[in-house]
């Protein structure tokens, strides 16, 4: 792999950039591998990446029924944050903001990592209270959390709703300064060059129609580009999961949902942080491009549609509006959705299963993107030790039986219900 | 915008109705010794297809009764929709 520098650059202007390398190659697929990675998205490439680099395991394919990237790495607000309550997130997805932090570098791909902060705004005082205990949480695991007040929030977006007779007025809001944004499309890209530099093949338009498995061992995966074989494979297919979970008689404690995002028309730089609104769901920040990036809540039944109904889209944007009057002036570019794996206390689920040489990553609902490098990390251990990284230990699929659940906000799959 | 319709009230907006998940699910029964494997699968696990899909819906807005659907989870058609007494074969 030629690494692209400043220098590459300019060699390559005297071509007119037509002589650039392929940043990953299209292989046929071989008879066999010692690793399959079903699931070419973020997690799946993050994988398979961290499984050469790490572990030197380099006879891995990605399987992807599409194109890489075209499922919700491509579909996400692009959000990066750890603020959360239980430890078991907080160190997982601490981890992962350590990683964004040098993946420019390590990918030699600029991922456009941008510590913007995120806003958590709080509308009463019982949100202030709890804002505050969860800010403590993050900050006894070493994360950077502070409590603003009205005035503070009032200095970094003067142009929310600040009137005396707002319905949700803003009372102060919890800041992490390390949370931000990456460019969703690019993570994709980077791990790919990345994987593929290991000797990774990446074999898009090849879908899993079934899986090969006797004496309780996994032996191959049947595919529309002919049977492959392999010591051991990872499902890393995002809102798919059930579906080959049922070609392998397995159920899962997940449902499909969809859930949808947008963007306005481009303007000019207004907002520099990632803010959400307290009183409902919905958050917001602005693309490099101009656009206003906005997302809320689940539609709110099962769908593998990858297209929501605009209700929806309507009581999110009047949250927007509610939050930010001057939205209302904005025009929608375009809306899409995506589906995700809700489980049910909503947090990931990375592990083995029963079946030996078959590991799982599922479950990452609606915050999969921002883990996209640790959730690689884990899962490359996962599969390349047989056991579990010491940072997914608490994400295993037999809490759903020990009662060992990690209940974030208790919502589970019904998070229109919060 | 899906149009659903209520068995009692007719054809009427999505905006008027809340979900209420998989219908398929059957309450382990009572008084009877439960395993907490049965326990788990109620309360946790779901077939989550994609195609037909019995799932239960409320006219919240409305006549606030509870119903079953027959929807298309890749398409988002609603085939039939029926009341929750109706003895009509439950799809699994």
């Amino acid at each position: 792999m030629k690494k692209y520098s400043v220098f590459s650059l300019i060699n390559n202007a005297f071509s007119y950039h037509q002589n650039w390398d392929v940043a990953w190659r299209d292989p046929e697929p071989k008879k066999e591998y010692e690793v399959i990675i079903i699931g070419g998205g973020g997690h799946g490439l993050a994988t398979a990446y961290y499984l050469a680099k790490n572990f030197n395991i380099r006879n891995v394919a990605i399987l992807e029924k599409g194109w890489i990237g075209g499922g919700n790495v491509g579909r996400n607000t692009t959000i990066l944050r750890s603020n959360y309550m239980h430890n078991a997130n907080n160190l997982f997805y601490e981890k992962g903001m350590q990683m964004w932090r040098d993946l420019s570098q390590e990918l030699n791909y600029n991922v456009m990592y941008s510590p913007r902060g995120i806003l958590n705004l709080a509308h009463s005082d019982a949100q202030m209270n709890t804002y505050s205990r969860r800010g403590n949480s993050m900050r006894l695991n070493g994360i950077d959390a502070k409590l603003l007040n009205r005035e503070d929030v009032k200095k970094m977006i003067p142009f929310a709703d600040f009137s005396s007779n707002c319905r949700f007025p803003i009372f102060g809001g919890l800041f992490q300064s390390s949370g931000g944004t990456a460019r969703h499309d690019a993570v994709a890209w980077g791990y790919a060059r990345g994987a593929d530099d290991h000797g990774i093949d990446i074999i898009q338009n090849c879908e899993v129609t079934g899986f090969d498995v006797s004496n309780g061992k996994i032996k191959g995966v049947q595919t529309s580009r002919g049977n492959i074989k392999a010591k051991k494979i990872g499902l890393c297919v995002a809102g798919s999961t059930s579906l080959l979970a049922e070609k392998l008689n397995m159920t899962l404690p997940i449902e499909a949902h969809v859930l949808q995002a947008c963007v306005s028309e481009p303007i000019k730089p207004l907002l520099d942080q990632v803010v959400t609104f307290g009183a409902g769901h919905f958050y917001c920040s602005q693309s490099d491009k101009g656009e206003m990036v906005m997302g809320g809540d689940l539609d709110g039944y099962n769908s593998y549609a990858q297209r929501g109904n605009l209700p929806t889209i309507q009581h999110v944007l009047t949250e927007g509006v509610a939050l930010f009057p001057n939205l209302s002036r904005l025009k929608m570019l375009r809306t899409w959705g995506g589906i995700m794996d809700m489980s049910m206390d909503t947090s990931p689920i990375i592990d083995k299963t029963h079946i030996d040489g078959l590991y799982l990553n599922c479950g990452w609902c609606y915050g999969g993107f921002k883990a996209t490098p640790v959730s690689g990390l884990t899962f490359a251990h996962t599969i390349a030790k047989d056991e579990v990284h010491e940072l997914n230990a608490p994400f295993r699929l037999d809490r759903f039986n020990t009662g060992h659940l990690i209940d974030e906000k208790g919502i589970g799959t019904k998070t229109w219900i919060s | 915008m899906l149009e659903i319709k209520c068995p009692y009230c007719g054809k009427r907006s999505q905006n008027e109705f809340a979900y209420g998940g998989d219908a398929t699910i059957k309450r382990p029964k009572l008084n009877t010794e439960v395993s907490d494997e049965e326990w788990d699968t109620f309360v946790y696990y779901r077939k989550n297809p994609r195609g037909d899909h019995l799932e239960l819906w409320q006219h919240i807005s409305g006549c606030r009764q509870w119903f079953k659907a027959k929807r298309n989870t890749a398409t988002h058609e609603i085939i039939e929709t029926y009341e929750l007494s109706s003895n009509k074969e439950e799809h699994s």
